[in-house]
């Protein structure tokens, strides 16, 4: 959603006056403090993920600084996992690199969707965002953007690096821990499922529109139909056709709502 | 195991390291003046709608922990995440749920 609203339909639904007010005046200070709040429930996921992490990598044969190299330095726990079990695969080095960098092209994406709320902040602070830019970072920042589309930038700057704060930093101390106490984590734990759950949860209320239902049901199936393809590639196929068919949906609506008008 | 050297382990969290943050870099640093055409905007939209659930299908429907066995609980655990995400647009509900279904079928099917 564009902050300029060109069409009407999109705006979020109406929010208490009072309400919005409120976030409006907030101080960047209370923004951060915000972000960082509303991130909390992410940490429910994102520490068993990182402590899984920690786990694998120091199973595999990664030293704690290494853990906390692809932690720090890379910052994205699905394409962190692929490049451990790629290497403890004996894929060669560059396959891996390039396999794990296929699993975060979607973060492009989200790179470009940031633009019409970020675009104007310095250079420095885009680069820092580019830094901390993962799912939750992103899905918890667009949701907030979208539903208070006259936020000021520091304000949306200061949201944003209150949730990276509260989530990026508590991900590489859990899978230091992780790599330290690994052993100790019981095997009955269905971890595997923690980041479908997370995601899912993530997406389902932001489903709110047939577009939104229509991209989401189309990615779906042809991400399952290209599930053949090397591990990364199909989503990189799925995902556009999915935004395609959304956008397609709202051009629709668009028109013929239109249409009744006249 | 991984077999790869220390400074070879190293050499790939560095390569992907940079790569990933040329990747999120990428529209923020070099286009960020740019103004988008509208068409552009209107898939920029469903990128969240459409990319995480083609990243999550896969995992759901083969999960790597049952060797890419469709698994049950894992199904029906999706499924109540989704419920319960759509009908009160909470996500913290929605976790609680999907885990707490998850648990329970694989406890009960166990």
């Amino acid at each position: 959603m564009s902050p300029n609203p060109t069409s009407p339909h999109d705006l979020p639904p109406p929010v208490e006056d009072a309400a919005l007010d409120r976030v409006l005046a907030r101080s960047p200070a209370q923004c951060f403090r915000h972000g960082m709040v509303q991130s909390l429930p992410f940490l429910i996921v994102l520490l068993p993920f990182g402590l899984l992490f920690g786990v694998l990598a120091s199973d595999v044969g990664l030293d704690l600084a290494q853990v906390l190299g692809f932690s720090v330095l890379v910052l994205a726990g699905a394409s962190q996992f692929t490049a451990v079990q790629l290497l403890s695969d004996q894929v060669p080095a560059l396959l891996a690199v390039v396999s794990a960098l296929a699993v975060n092209l979607r973060m492009a994406m989200y790179s470009a969707s940031l633009v019409p709320w970020l675009g104007k902040a310095s250079g420095r602070d885009r680069a820092a965002v580019a830094y901390l830019l993962v799912d939750q970072t992103y899905a918890l920042a667009i949701q907030h953007y979208e539903m208070n589309p006259r936020l000021s930038l520091a304000q949306r700057l200061a949201y944003f690096y209150g949730a990276a704060a509260a989530m990026c930093i508590p991900w590489a101390i859990s899978s230091v821990v992780g790599a330290t106490v690994g052993q100790a984590i019981p095997d009955g734990i269905a971890l595997d499922f923690a980041i479908p759950i997370t995601f899912l949860a993530m997406i389902a209320p932001m489903l709110r529109t047939l577009a939104h239902k229509v991209a989401a049901l189309v990615a779906v199936i042809m991400a399952l139909l290209l599930a053949w393809m090397p591990a990364g590639t199909g989503l990189l196929i799925a995902a556009p056709i999915g935004m395609a068919a959304g956008a397609a949906v709202e051009a629709w609506m668009e028109r013929r709502q239109k249409g009744k008008a006249q | 195991m991984i077999t790869l050297s220390d400074s070879g382990v190293w050499l790939v969290i560095l390569a992907l390291g940079a790569g990933t943050f040329l990747i999120r870099w990428s529209f923020l640093g070099a286009l960020g003046r740019y103004v988008m055409p509208t068409w552009v905007l209107r898939l920029l939209r469903y990128t969240p709608v459409a990319v995480l659930p083609a990243l999550v299908a896969p995992l759901v429907m083969w999960p790597a922990a049952t060797e890419g066995q469709t698994d049950p609980a894992r199904l029906v655990a999706a499924i109540a995440t989704v419920a319960v995400g759509m009908i009160w647009k909470n996500m913290l509900a929605a976790i609680l749920a999907g885990a707490g279904t998850l648990v329970a079928m694989l406890q009960f099917l166990g």
